[in-house]
């Protein structure tokens, strides 16, 4: 990709970007001051003993006690120095926090993301090669009942079968605990925890991309160069792959980055459901004991991370689609 | 204009005019109403269709009927604890951890996921109309100003803000229904928009606008029914993410402590999944067949609204 395309596709994407980052910010800096309590209260809480005199001189040392918009221009500042603010519970600054957990939710999402991509586009394409048929209408019964299903129900019915009834697979955790593994092993072992959580997360978007795919193979299939390239007496396998699938893919890859967000919030009961230790966990954990620095620092970075995502998918369709110049 | 003076012509009756630029401004007869009922009736012949609605209807008849078949508190203990379904008369879909009655709490659970799946559709879908039909109709800096906010909050993952506007503001049914229509109108508006700004050129909007109607008529009576059918189809999808959000919070513990709900159901019988695991799977079966029902209800009136669309795309 030439940089005279690439420069004017990434500037108008950061120019997009930019007013809804800083609106993100703000909003999370006023959701902030709306929780109960500040950072003061929950040191006295937890000291269990605080005098009028020292609350308030804690406050002042926060700058609790300055007007709004000095807070706010404070807590800018804080943030372009890369703090999201210090948890009093964890007795660690969130940012440390969050970048611990976040590797463990990247992974998962990642593998989430596979499934749902592989399973969904071969149940899609399977459908739309048979539509109208049995196979078709099977399946599209299958994907709808895969979409009305919530994560964590489908987390514990996983657990009885597979841990609890077949003990095929753990039923939690990120590794097992004292195995010491290395090399090969210490990777497969991840994969066994992994599996039940990323299935339960995918399913609801396996759903989705198999009707998306399953829509779009059926529109590329009436188009011309389909018909030509049977006419020519093409196999329908090569057909397929090469003249349909390839085509129908690029809404699946638009929408599959709008879903970053979804699938995050997805993690949070899912990586509940099997104590996986990622962002999710550490949001239930927040919730539980109302540590709203650490839980509004989990929502700001989130939600950075579905405008990064965006960016990158926005950059991937102009490799995959050389006919996109600037959009709009 | 001179339209007038031809028109008052003798000899002539209404439809006297027939050259091309009076004919434009001639007033058309009313179109026969013809649409509306199609709709209806392909939506009838759909078998899946029709029988998720019966299917949600019955949910709906027990869940209003829950003071009636269960009178007693479903918080409170019935009988001996970890009565396995299908064991005692009394207790068809045995007891929990505390000895309630599951189906007593299933029943009453039923009332909380329905009333707060329809309760935030409304919410969301009414806010979305507004903003979608302001912004998509007058443009300019209203639109902006209002996409920027729809773009802020669809940028959020909306499950995690979800769990945060309601940790914020203590959880209660009321806090429940309005974090979850706070986080899906973005979604309304966008579609409201969109359909508002293709229709704000059409032609009879056009006409509207010439016979010197208002804004709030040209928005109420003559874009608003045209963008009515697709709203309909995501106004039944909301519904079902609004039960699917609502049995998650509870789920995780974000729910109002004294009233029963599918999803807390699931999550007190979490604790002993290994030895009773109907308890959590009884409540969550109740969840898969209503989404089901709702989204199936969805794709019939998908399927009724556009004749022409691929079914199940």
């Amino acid at each position: 990709m030439s940089t005279s395309r690439l420069f004017p596709v990434l500037r108008r994407t950061l120019l997009q970007a930019a007013p809804t980052a800083i609106g993100i910010v703000i909003l999370n800096f006023f959701l902030l001051r709306l929780a109960p309590g500040d950072a003061a209260d929950v040191l006295a809480g937890e000291s269990g003993s605080a005098t009028e005199e020292t609350m308030v001189m804690m406050r002042h040392s926060f700058g609790l006690d300055l007007p709004v918009l000095h807070q706010l221009v404070a807590y800018l500042s804080n943030l372009t120095h890369g703090s999201l603010g210090f948890s009093p519970l964890y007795n660690m600054p969130v940012a440390a926090l969050i970048a611990q957990r976040l590797p463990g939710t990247l992974l998962l999402m990642g593998l989430a993301l596979v499934i749902a991509l592989v399973l969904g586009i071969t149940l899609g394409t399977v459908m739309a090669l048979n539509a109208g048929r049995w196979p078709d209408r099977l399946i599209s019964v299958v994907t709808l009942v895969f979409y009305s299903v919530p994560g964590f129900w489908v987390g514990l019915m996983l657990i009885v079968a597979f841990s609890v009834m077949l003990g095929w697979l753990p039923s939690g955790g990120s590794e097992t605990i004292g195995a010491r593994l290395m090399g090969l092993a210490a990777v497969l072992d991840r994969l066994q925890h992994m599996v039940l959580p990323a299935t339960s997360l995918a399913l609801f978007y396996v759903a989705i991309y198999a009707r998306l795919t399953r829509a779009s193979v059926l529109e590329i299939t009436s188009q011309d160069y389909v018909r030509t390239a049977a006419a020519k007496g093409l196999p329908p396998l090569t057909i397929a792959m090469r003249h349909v699938l390839r085509n129908a893919l690029m809404p699946v890859t638009t929408v599959a980055g709008m879903h970053i967000g979804g699938i995050l919030g997805g993690a949070v009961v899912v990586e509940t459901v099997y104590s996986w230790p990622g962002l999710g966990r550490l949001t239930f954990e927040a919730v539980m004991k109302r540590d709203f620095t650490v839980l509004l620092g989990v929502l700001l970075l989130s939600s950075l991370l579905v405008i990064f995502v965006n960016m990158a998918v926005d950059l991937l369709q102009l490799w995959l689609d050389p006919r996109i110049e600037v959009r709009r | 204009m001179s339209l007038p003076a031809i028109a008052q012509r003798p000899g002539r009756g209404r439809w006297g005019v027939v050259r091309g630029p009076e004919v434009l401004g001639a007033p058309a007869a009313t179109p026969p109403a013809a649409g509306s009922y199609r709709a209806v009736r392909v939506f009838f012949r759909n078998p899946a269709g029709v029988l998720a609605l019966l299917f949600l209807a019955l949910v709906a008849a027990v869940s209003l009927a829950a003071p009636w078949i269960y009178p007693d508190d479903p918080l409170s203990m019935v009988a001996r604890p970890f009565l396995w379904p299908g064991h005692s008369w009394d207790y068809p879909l045995g007891t929990d951890s505390l000895g309630r009655d599951v189906a007593a709490g299933l029943v009453w659970g039923g009332r909380i996921s329905l009333a707060v799946g329809f309760a935030a559709m409304g919410l969301g879908v009414t806010v979305g109309v507004i903003v979608g039909a302001l912004g998509g109709y007058f443009g300019g800096r209203v639109d902006d100003a209002l996409q920027r906010v729809t773009d802020i909050i669809q940028t959020m993952p909306s499950f995690v803000l979800l769990v945060v506007l309601v940790a914020i503001v203590q959880p209660s049914v009321q806090s429940v229904t309005a974090g979850i229509a706070i986080v899906t109108w973005p979604t309304v508006a966008r579609l409201v928009r969109a359909e508002f700004r293709s229709l704000r050129e059409k032609d009879f909007v056009m006409a509207a606008r010439a016979l010197g109607f208002g804004h709030a008529r040209v928005i109420l009576r003559e874009i608003l029914p045209n963008a009515l059918p697709p709203l309909i189809v995501t106004a039944s999808v909301l519904v079902a993410s609004a039960i699917l959000m609502e049995s998650a919070l509870s789920f995780l513990g974000l729910s109002d402590p004294n009233v029963v709900s599918w999803g807390s159901m699931i999550g007190s019988g979490r604790e002993v999944l290994r030895t009773a695991w109907y308890l959590s799977a009884i409540p969550g079966v109740a969840i898969v067949l209503s989404v089901l029902a709702l989204n199936l209800i969805g794709d019939a009136l998908n399927d009724a609204f556009n004749p022409h669309a691929a079914t199940g795309a």
